[in-house]
């Protein structure tokens, strides 16, 4: 069966592995340097989500288990100017769905959505602390990829948002129950009530950043935090990050069946239509 | 006794010379009531860019649908004095 979208091109990822703790693919590229695993997303326009991403990170969970035994963090950043992560890829989305039926589509996008949350979770639980080190655009399936990390460091241009009730749709890559998890509801809800965006201060100041950095310096101070935290016992770091952070596997299961039934709906094909027709340069922003 | 808040021109001033100076224009090419999608030659990215900069200047939170159809300065500063 086709999918919406087309991740049987992508199924096997092409990419450059030297050795395991190598790789550089067309989306994202990892490597191992003091102990600390940095994968670094670089696909342009702004590292959108695609089949081709999904498949890169399905390769990097893949390999999750051999790296984490001679590292003690993980750091996730962008080496691409604009941002993070824009989110999923749209285009692709409503290009894929376009070719096949409406079933097949709705189909496509479950499983597209177990893919991704596969990843997200096998990341949310790794066995060592994670960073995520972003900067501009952090919206939608960027910010929840961000919130999967333990701790979210942040540059001082970086913005926030989920816009996915502007298609019609919620945030579908495990957003609101890890938002929930880490915030008050009545942020959470202001966010993915609205859409609007907050810069780091204002995410810092509500509990979903733990430091700012100066323009350029997230990464910087990223490394200067997993190298702390490298020195502490591994097995009690472990213990403290299981017992502060479980994983909400019901909700998100939840979330999946309520982004398909959205999904279905007639006002979503025409909003990610007006996305793909858009001709400014970041449709994706409010 | 309550400090004394920014004058709307005073705002719109200090917009007109954060805009100048963080988009390489003179300062004297940028007008009130200019377009500054067209007088910056500024994207949505940018724009992104400006309005975090704004907020980090003014310390106001500025929610993006309160911005939507505004591109002028007049009443960008006019929607940050209403956060002040």
């Amino acid at each position: 069966m086709k999918n919406a979208v087309d991740h049987s091109q992508h199924a096997v990822p092409e990419g450059r592995q030297t050795t395991m703790n190598q790789f550089t693919g067309q989306s994202l590229s990892w490597d191992v340097k003091d102990g600390v695993i940095e994968l670094s997303l670089h696909r342009a326009p702004c590292n959108e989500i695609g089949s081709r991403t999904l498949g890169e990170l399905e390769k990097f969970v893949g390999a999750l288990a051999g790296l984490v035994a001679e590292s003690h963090a993980l750091i996730v950043h962008s080496s691409l100017e604009c941002g993070f992560c824009a989110g999923a890829d749209l285009r692709e989305l409503y290009q894929s769905a376009q070719k096949i039926s409406k079933n097949e589509a709705r189909q496509g996008v479950r499983e597209f959505l177990e893919r991704i949350h596969r990843v997200m979770n096998t990341i949310d639980a790794a066995p060592i602390p994670t960073i995520a080190a972003v900067h501009g655009v952090t919206f939608g399936g960027g910010f929840e990829l961000a919130l999967v990390c333990d701790l979210i460091i942040a540059d001082k241009m970086a913005r926030f948002c989920f816009p996915e009730l502007r298609l019609g749709l919620i945030p579908g890559f495990g957003g609101i129950p890890r938002l929930k998890r880490d915030l008050g509801n009545g942020v959470v809800r202001d966010l993915l009530l609205t859409g609007r965006s907050i810069n780091a201060t204002k995410a810092q100041s509500v509990g979903l950043v733990s430091q700012v950095a100066a323009e350029g310096e997230a990464l910087r101070v990223a490394r200067a935090t997993a190298a702390q935290i490298g020195k502490f016992d591994r097995r009690t770091t472990l213990a403290a990050k299981q017992f502060i952070k479980p994983i909400p596997y019901e909700e998100l299961k939840r979330e999946i069946d309520i982004f398909c039934e959205l999904f279905a709906q007639p006002a979503v094909e025409a909003g990610l239509r007006k996305f793909v027709e858009s001709t400014d340069a970041q449709p994706y922003l409010p | 006794m309550y400090p004394s808040m920014a004058t709307i021109d005073q705002t719109l001033d200090e917009i007109l010379t954060l805009a100048a100076s963080h988009f390489k224009v003179p300062r004297g090419r940028l007008s009130p009531d200019d377009d500054f999608f067209k007088t910056l030659g500024i994207d949505s990215l940018q724009t992104l860019d400006l309005l975090t900069r704004l907020e980090q200047h003014f310390d106001v939170e500025l929610p993006d649908y309160e911005l939507q159809g505004v591109s002028d300065f007049r009443t960008l500063a006019g929607r940050i004095q209403a956060r002040l």
